[in-house]
């Protein structure tokens, strides 16, 4: 369970985010979603101790994330960003082995290698394992970096946009193996996303941000209705019941 | 070159370093081999420590900052150093050149360049405005204005006692005190140790600090510990055998071509092993070949900052 406590952040004298409270249940998908600026991403990185917060805690199971050694946090709790800019040339293989690094400190056990294995062919990039990242299309490169935090193999996972820069087929591949990874193996894990018919169909609960609070959040039915939608978002949204997803459409 | 592995490929290198070194001691001796072998022993011992030092020293500054167009006298040692000369001659006059060699003028040297590039990181990290651009531009900042007051000191110098400056403001590898060699190498060994037994997280620090962080690393401290080592080896390398702005980035970038592999593992040693092969390869040419004893880190100088430009310019925009 994670849990936040009366967060804020502040860049000099404007608030981008708080003060915000709230809690992620244990296992299951929960995403954030709400307009540009809503400080999804500012929250979730704040969770993943990417960054400081002004003021306010944030506990995982009760303990304080920011009084935990940052290496045996790493095996609770892996966050990516959407921004990935590598200096090295590494291959795909290599980059997911980085993912063992909390575990193996740099020299990977047999175990660790299976786990890198598994990760690999979770997400598909068995044939594109030895190419190298920047030989690879957007969407691959998102994946591969997608492939090593799971290789992380922690409980709590934090993915800032994992759909950016993927297309539809592949969006839909990404959502049903993140679906797989917190049904199957009981993984928590927080997305931010901004298309919320994604949201709808893969996540079991939605926090919906607007103005740096949270508007409101709970199940995908309680979040997914008109009303809500259209306030989170300042814009007239129609929710349609689609083969028992509901989907929002924008009303022109 | 794809056929070898990284393991083979550093064995390859060792064993061209080792025939250079070799070719560098014993041939073209004239006279008494008592007399020119610990000569030539002694400007070699230079050379391995400034090939560690600034090799080594470069990938790992490389490796922090995530980029690998900055060498490490971007945040001003090198200027530091010109100044303190051009300082002393000022004040107290040509012959104190002389007069002040020893290893305790080593050691102060070493020990304000250090204590300098400390003041500054700590200075520039304790604060909200902590980032590593922000210490990049203070160093040119500061570099820049270290440079203008060596040249406006060195102006009011008399023509004697800048000729005698000027010999210690370029790279001098053949020409280093046998004494201080002992303390150069211990430093080396010392850091040395301390980096190797941190290669795995290195290659961490590759990634960046976001996936570092997310990966368990301390990064603000493993940045610190870098910068506090990186400093140690350069600020020792000039002291020893003066500044040498482009050698560490010429090895270092030909080492990441040659290595095979992104690993500090085998990039380390391969830019030590480049470092040295330049230097002792390059003497010997000079020296013995073309009879310009003397002009080495001249021509290092020269051709790492026209490379330096050639791969600026290649890469234009990707900064």
């Amino acid at each position: 369970m994670i849990e936040f406590h009366d967060l804020t952040k502040d860049y000099l004298d404007a608030r981008v985010l708080g003060p915000v409270s709230g809690s992620i249940e244990p296992g299951g998908i929960t995403a954030l979603i709400g307009p540009n600026g809503a400080g999804k991403s500012t929250l979730l990185t704040i969770i993943g101790r990417l960054l400081e917060p002004s003021g306010g805690s944030v506990t995982i199971d009760g303990t304080e994330v920011r009084s935990v050694r940052s290496r045996d946090l790493a095996r609770r709790l892996a966050i990516l960003r959407q921004e990935n800019h590598l200096t090295a040339r590494l291959t795909v293989e290599d980059l997911v082995g980085l993912g063992r690094f909390p575990h193996s400190l740099g020299r990977l056990t047999a175990s660790d290698r299976e786990q890198v294995e598994s990760a690999i062919s979770f997400l598909d990039l068995g044939d594109l394992r030895h190419r190298f990242l920047d030989q690879l299309s957007g969407g691959q490169r998102q994946r591969a970096f997608v492939a090593m935090v799971l290789a992380q193999d922690t409980d709590v996972v934090l993915l800032d946009e994992p759909l950016a820069s993927l297309d539809l087929k592949h969006a839909v591949h990404m959502m049903r193996r993140l679906r797989e990874a917190a049904s199957a193996l009981g993984k928590t894990i927080v997305i931010v996303i901004h298309d919320i018919n994604m949201a709808a169909g893969y996540a079991d609960r939605i926090v919906a941000l607007r103005d740096g609070v949270v508007h409101s959040s709970g199940t995908v039915a309680e979040i997914m209705t008109e009303t809500v939608l259209s306030a989170v978002y300042d814009t007239v949204i129609r929710v349609h019941d689609l083969d028992g997803v509901p989907t929002a459409v924008v009303a022109h | 070159m794809r056929a070898f592995s990284p393991n083979a490929r550093l064995v390859i290198a060792a064993a061209i370093v080792l025939l250079v070194v070799a070719c560098y001691l014993v041939l073209f001796l004239r006279g008494s081999l008592a007399f020119a072998v610990p000569r030539r022993l002694t400007t070699l011992g230079a050379m391995v420590v400034a090939a560690f030092a600034q090799g080594i020293g470069t990938v790992l500054f490389h490796t922090v900052t995530g980029n690998r167009i900055l060498t490490p006298s971007i945040v001003g040692f090198d200027s530091l150093y010109v100044l303190m000369q051009t300082l002393m001659v000022f004040v107290f006059g040509g012959s104190v050149i002389a007069a002040t060699e020893g290893i305790p003028k080593l050691l102060t040297q070493t020990a304000l360049m250090v204590g300098f590039a400390v003041l500054l990181y700590r200075w520039l990290f304790s604060g909200r405005f902590g980032s590593l651009m922000l210490l990049l531009l203070m160093g040119v900042v500061l570099g820049l204005a270290f440079d203008s007051l060596s040249t406006f000191l060195q102006r009011l110098l008399s023509p004697t006692e800048y000729d005698l400056l000027s010999t210690r403001l370029f790279g001098r590898i053949g020409d280093v005190e046998p004494s201080y060699l002992p303390i150069a190498f211990a430093v080396c060994v010392l850091v040395g140790v301390v980096v190797w037994r941190r290669r795995h997280v290195l290659d961490v620090l590759l990634l960046g600090r976001d996936h570092a962080t997310s990966l368990g690393i301390d990064h603000r401290r493993e940045l610190t510990l870098a910068l506090v080592l990186i400093a140690v080896l350069v600020a020792f390398s000039t002291a020893l055998v003066g500044p040498l702005t482009f050698f560490g980035f010429v090895v270092a970038t030909l080492a990441y071509q040659l290595a095979g592999d992104w690993r500090h593992r085998v990039v380390l040693p391969m830019a030590f092993l480049l470092g040295l092969g330049t230097l002792a390869g390059g003497q010997f040419v000079l020296q013995h070949l073309l009879a310009a004893r003397g002009m080495l880190t001249v021509i290092i100088e020269f051709v790492g900052g026209i490379a330096f430009l050639l791969l600026l310019l290649r890469r234009k925009g990707a900064l």
